[in-house]
């Protein structure tokens, strides 16, 4: 899952361009860069707001893929079938790529990965979905359950994601929240219908004027208080966390400590 | 594909290309081999072996596998993922072929989800709880070491289907045992602290060591690589003490039952479902 800032809902806002006192050569150059469609590397300058907003939004894409590895996990070792099994930890390898190069970039094969999870997901309903009867009850059940946390994963609507159209001028996100929840909708409507469920949304219906689907209003603030961290899982993936860190540490240290003996003895080697 | 978002590539087909990223296109772990067993080789013996081979696996990757989200470090959490994804494989290589060899034509899974542990052949040391990282370090490293020595001899069996089973698993045990020994010098060389948790590791690996030299002759290899080890490590060699039964006829500790009954409860929850 790609994530979306948390932290712009509730941190300070981003300055906008041109306006925390930068070299104006500097500035427009950035601003030349982004309006030419170009990339931002490393050591190009930038405004401070940007920096702050990119860390912020990496940083919550590996939070999210961090955790997202719990409920996963879960599965490993409980898979049906050894071939599912097998496909089912392929969603742990991503966690190598947090935090590493520039976001773009890495972004490529991250979405690679995530469309093979979708594909892959999609297989293993279908697959369910031919199966037994109770095998089918518990597909519709799942979207039952999952359908409104996965309009919600888009983030609030426009009108209350305050930093939105700075992060869009500056070309970080390219499409505002609700227009990737819309095509989220009409991309998934035809794969619902071809699955043989029902998405539990009474409002759901083709638009002909629009060419896109209406839908229903997810419950606002229910995201609101799962993003507070309030969510029902919430405590228990800390707790899961802390506690991983924390058994770990004698482990961190011994392998510090390994390698500054190993560098004194390589040391005392050289000049012996 | 384009910086734009990710849903938009979401439609594209892979059909070209279905073995791009794992666990895909694998439906037949043996599809369009020669699976015929030679002859002269004994089919029944075959089939025994390739189980025995396939139980250690899957037990050992199940054991890994519960390091995910648990692990002391990112990197670690990877690194022993997919030493366990490398055993899964095997396993289920070395399950297909036993269907084969016993003439019952059982799939991978009717072997890993239909089978009591009574009827498992797993050896102990796969079995046992992860306790801490050193545990599980020092575990890893004398059954990566012992399997890979009786893998380089698998390599020369008469059924070439096992003999290239064999072939492969050796590059990644010998990966699996490299990834174990560096460790096990990390940790027996870092602090006090780590030193007398691999020192309580070996201890309590000691008592299921006599079961692996009884089943299959590669003590002295074994014991070979585990002395540079331990030596690099500045860690005693671990006193050999043999323990009554083997897991190789049945004679199982209280921890596999459960470890079974985790990876087999949903399976077996929908019989005649399809995953």
């Amino acid at each position: 899952m790609v994530g979306w800032e948390v932290g712009r809902m509730d941190t300070t806002r981003s300055s906008p361009v041109g306006t925390d006192g930068a070299e104006p050569d500097l500035q427009q150059h950035f601003d030349a860069t982004i309006a030419r469609d170009q990339r931002i590397e490393p050591r190009d300058w930038m405004p401070e707001g940007y920096r702050k907003t990119l860390i912020r939004q990496i940083a919550q894409h590996a939070h999210s893929e961090i955790i997202g590895m719990q409920p996963e996990g879960e599965w490993i070792t409980r898979a049906p079938s050894l071939f599912v099994d097998g496909a089912a930890i392929c969603n742990q390898v991503p966690l190598c790529r947090s935090s590493y190069g520039p976001y773009a970039r890495a972004m490529v094969r991250i979405c690679k990965e995530e469309s093979f999870h979708q594909r892959q997901g999609y297989e293993l309903l279908m697959t369910m979905m031919r199966g037994t009867q109770k095998q089918r009850e518990m597909v519709q059940d799942a979207v039952n359950r999952w359908w409104w946390p996965s309009l919600m994963m888009f983030g609030p609507p426009d009108d209350a994601s305050p930093n939105s159209a700075q992060s869009m001028a500056w070309k970080i996100k390219r499409h505002s929240n609700d227009e990737l929840r819309r095509r989220f909708v009409d991309m998934t409507v035809p794969q619902a219908e071809k699955l043989g469920v029902t998405l539990p949304d009474p409002e759901l219906r083709w638009n002909e004027e629009l060419g896109h689907h209406d839908f229903g209003t997810p419950d606002w603030d229910e995201l609101m208080r799962v993003i507070k961290g309030d969510g029902p899982c919430n405590d228990q993936r800390m707790e899961r966390r802390r506690t991983a860190h924390e058994e770990g540490s004698w482990v961190r240290e011994a392998a510090t400590a390994h390698a500054a003996k190993q560098a004194a003895r390589e040391r005392k080697g050289a000049v012996a | 594909m384009s910086d734009d978002h990710v849903y938009m590539t979401l439609a594209e087909g892979h059909e070209d290309d279905t073995r791009w990223a794992y666990g895909t296109g694998f439906e037949d772990p043996l599809h369009g081999v020669d699976t015929t067993v030679p002859e002269g080789v004994d089919a029944a013996a075959l089939a025994d072996l390739c189980v025995t081979l396939a139980d250690d696996a899957l037990v050992s990757a199940q054991r890994l596998a519960e390091w995910t989200t648990r692990a002391p470090e990112l990197e670690e959490e990877v690194a022993l993922a997919n030493i366990g994804l490398d055993l899964l494989g095997q396993a289920r290589l070395l399950y297909s072929r036993a269907g084969q060899a016993d003439g019952t034509g059982r799939d991978e899974d009717a072997y890993a989800y239909f089978r009591d542990a009574g009827a498992f052949r797993n050896v102990r040391l796969a079995e046992l709880p992860n306790g801490d990282f050193a545990f599980s370090v020092v575990r890893l490293l004398v059954f990566a070491s012992w399997r890979l020595a009786h893998f380089e001899r698998l390599t020369a069996h008469g059924d070439p289907v096992l003999a290239a089973i064999a072939a492969k698993g050796v590059k990644e045990l010998t990966y699996h045992r490299q990834y174990a020994a560096e460790w096990a010098v990390r940790l027996g060389d870092g602090t006090e602290e780590s030193h007398r948790r691999m020192r309580k590791a070996q201890e309590q690996v000691a008592p299921y060591l006599g079961e692996l030299f009884t089943a299959y002759d590669v003590r002295d290899e074994v014991v070979a690589v585990l002395r540079q080890v331990t030596e690099a490590a500045g860690l005693p060699m671990p006193v050999y003490r043999p323990l009554p039964g083997s897991g190789r006829t049945g004679e199982h500790t209280e921890h596999l039952a459960p470890l079974l009954a985790e990876l087999q409860g949903v399976a077996r929850a929908h019989p005649g479902a399809t995953w």
